[in-house]
């Protein structure tokens, strides 16, 4: 999508390796199957895309629009909007209806390209407008379902009305499995003339989990910082992952519980700017996995995890939820009541 | 000028701290191609200086040439035209600015100034750069709206346009826009590095430092560069060839801090509320950051309670200012923390003592 040929070698490498055709798209098999059939046919119905970040659903309906139109009609044919532009109610009603009242012409193909008798609008992001935005648009799919059809991409089904999906064909889009997201990035790696053994290229499945465009995007940072070969403490580094050391060392402390000890773990992680939110789910999964835990135990920290998660999300101060977490992590290892002793 | 200003590094050679990110650095500039940046660790610990000189190295001389621009810019938002007021700071190559300053409209600034700022190609004489760059501060406090609009102009003007976020805390960053970014943490620099600092600057103002005093201002001022550098100024001014044991003195509203615990520890009553509340509104009315008043107040209390009412405490802090993020006033939330505590203690007391 580059507006010039030249800039392209500069392009992040999710850009570069976009695929271009339905075909390409890695690991969805029967979105693809459904896709290359409607390719063939030319005629589709209305589509819903939702899945986790980096599966593939935007490039996919990139791409069903690029090889249904082909670039010169693309650009009178296809309205693309996301949640940069603005797309507040007033949008639906003016541009988009405006869009998709317009009636096309001739249904010769040209220059191989099905080119079918309607256009199409991509909403990516769906799962940001807003409630109105997207009741407005009910009423408008029906109307002019004859001359355009709406693909609607997010991330969250639950956030697009029911009346809208109940007008779509959804499509589920699967986080990549290891050895697809493998294949994938050594195929770049290939291409690039990287050198990644076996070790990084797992770490670098483990930590994307599943999300594509986070691998590429970890591959290119690092190959960056790097040079070409790569080592997956390289990767880490680049991912804003916690090392498990870090981790490990705060719940050393916590099981000790000594509270002044914890605390100059929380301080030392604050200072060292790990992302809070990354320790509390890495401290999950240090949990979860433990087998020296009682199902009570496990329950109760788990539970403080998630209320401090909570209020990260609210915007309260790491340093003081991190300490409060680690706090009752400590009173719930040494089978402390929950209850505080003193609150009146 | 003062000293943090006047030996800011200004390129990346002249960095002494965070060696292994300016190496970093450099080859990524080198390669001529870099990707988005997102720097993210606590303050003071050196984000901007490394922005500044990273753009140094970039572009050259040129990108120190900056100018100050506050331009109001009409946005036309379907029904009703809204200005918006933003002070951008830029050079030839590029555009430095806080969208979270414009408050909830914050999602204007990013659908229609920064779009537009990334669509344009720069101009460029020489030919040499085929982008530009945007820096913008402050991302965390970027409203979700904002956050989302940004992340598909992040992709679509990659050609022409490289995006540096800075942030304190890349938890209130959405994953999204993290997964498009190289993520470079910057830790703040450890007790040796920070007297490594102060041993350049006291070189380059020609004073004689004694042994020791460097580190003693290091360990006092929680691995903040900046603080690290302020003190030390603050301490020339006091007194003059250093002496060893010389005190170095805490911020006056660290001490008005410590002041307030102690009374609260001595007097748990109605009256002692009362009397606290003023000195809180004093702390408020100079500018102290409710969310760090608070801070401070845990970790004084910290020092002085007995090791099975630090849970309680830590636990109740936790909450209040949690409570503060999602309230208006800022004092309830101090005042009601205070008040906890007074009653935690009071309980505590009774329970120890009778």
């Amino acid at each position: 999508m580059a507006p010039l040929g030249q800039t392209s070698q500069h392009q992040p490498w999710v850009e570069k390796y976009r695929p271009k055709q339905v075909k390409d798209v890695a690991h969805q098999d029967e979105v693809v199957r459904v896709l290359t059939n409607t390719l063939q046919t030319s005629n589709c119905p209305h589509m819903l895309f939702y899945g986790p970040p980096g599966t593939g659903k935007t490039t996919t309906a990139l791409a069903v629009a690029h090889q249904l139109y082909g670039p010169e009609l693309y650009r009178s044919r296809v309205l693309e909007l996301n949640a940069s532009d603005d797309r507040g109610i007033n949008v639906v009603r003016t541009k988009i209806k405006g869009f998709a009242a317009v009636a096309v012409g001739s249904t010769q193909r040209q220059g191989g390209y099905p080119c079918p008798p309607f256009k199409i609008i991509i909403l990516d992001e769906a799962d940001s407008m807003t409630e109105d935005a997207q009741n407005a648009l009910r009423r408008t799919m029906e109307t002019y379902s004859k001359v355009t059809r709406f693909f609607f991409i997010c991330n969250y089904i639950s956030r697009i009305i029911e009346p809208l999906a109940s007008r779509c064909a959804k499509f589920r889009f699967k986080p990549l499995s290891e050895e697809v997201m493998s294949s994938r990035i050594q195929h770049i790696c290939n291409e690039e003339g990287l050198n990644l053994d076996a070790e990084a290229l797992s770490t670098l499945g483990s930590i994307s989990q599943g999300d594509l465009r986070r691998a590429i995007t970890y591959l290119q940072g690092a190959a960056r910082l790097y040079g070409s070969s790569i080592t997956s403490s390289d990767l880490i580094s680049v991912s804003g992952v916690v090392p498990v050391e870090v981790v490990e060392s705060l719940f050393t402390a916590c099981k000790i519980g000594n509270f002044d000890l914890a605390n100059k773990e929380v301080n030392n992680i604050i200072a060292e700017g790990y992302p809070v939110s990354q320790v509390l789910s890495q401290v999950f999964d240090l949990i979860i996995e433990s087998g020296e835990l009682s199902d009570e135990q496990k329950a109760r920290i788990s539970q403080k995890l998630a209320e401090a998660d909570k209020c990260l999300v609210d915007g309260a101060d790491e340093y003081l939820q991190l300490l409060d977490a680690a706090s009752d992590t400590i009173r719930a290892l040494h089978n402390m009541p929950q209850e505080f002793s003193y609150e009146t | 000028m003062l000293w943090v200003d006047k030996y800011r590094p200004k390129t990346l050679d002249q960095m002494i701290v965070h060696q292994d990110i300016v190496q970093n650095l450099k080859k990524l500039v080198s390669e001529q191609d870099c990707p988005h940046l997102l720097f993210y660790g606590p303050s003071g610990s050196g984000k901007k200086t490394l922005v500044r000189a990273l753009l140094r190295q970039m572009f050259g001389a040129s990108a120190e040439k900056v100018k100050v621009e506050n331009k109001t810019w009409k946005i036309d938002a379907g029904t009703r035209t809204i200005e918006i007021e933003l002070t951008t700071l830029s050079s030839t190559h590029h555009v430095e600015m806080n969208p979270s300053d414009a408050g909830f409209q914050d999602r204007y600034i990013v659908q229609e100034i920064i779009k537009e700022m990334a669509k344009n190609r720069p101009i460029d004489t020489k030919g040499k750069k085929s982008f530009k760059v945007l820096v913008l501060n402050e991302v965390d406090k970027l409203s979700r709206e904002a956050q989302h609009s940004l992340r598909r102009t992040m992709e679509k003007y990659s050609a022409s346009c490289r995006l540096i976020l800075c942030c304190n805390s890349s938890s209130k960053v959405t994953e999204a826009i993290r997964s498009r970014c190289l993520n470079i943490r910057i830790n703040s620099p450890p007790e040796d590095e920070i007297v490594k600092v102060l041993e350049f600057t006291a070189k380059k103002e020609g004073l004689t430092l004694p042994a020791g005093f460097a580190a003693r201002i290091a360990g006092k001022t929680n691995r903040s560069l900046r603080r690290a550098v302020l003190s030390f100024e603050t301490c020339r001014v006091q007194q003059y060839p250093f002496s060893s044991n010389q005190a170095i003195p805490p911020m006056d509203w660290e001490e008005y801090v410590s002041e307030i615990v102690s009374e609260t520890m001595t007097e748990q009553s109605p009256k002692m509320l009362f009397q606290v509340r003023g000195k809180l509104y004093e702390l408020l009315i100079n500018c102290i950051p409710a969310e760090i008043i608070l801070k401070r107040m845990l970790y004084e209390l910290l020092r002085k309670l007995d090791s099975e009412l630090k849970h309680e405490v830590c636990h109740w802090a936790a909450y209040y200012e949690h409570r503060m993020r999602q309230g208006q006033k800022a004092i309830f939330h101090l005042e009601a923390f205070v008040a906890k505590f007074m009653s935690i203690y009071k309980a505590f007391l009774i329970s120890t003592f009778a």
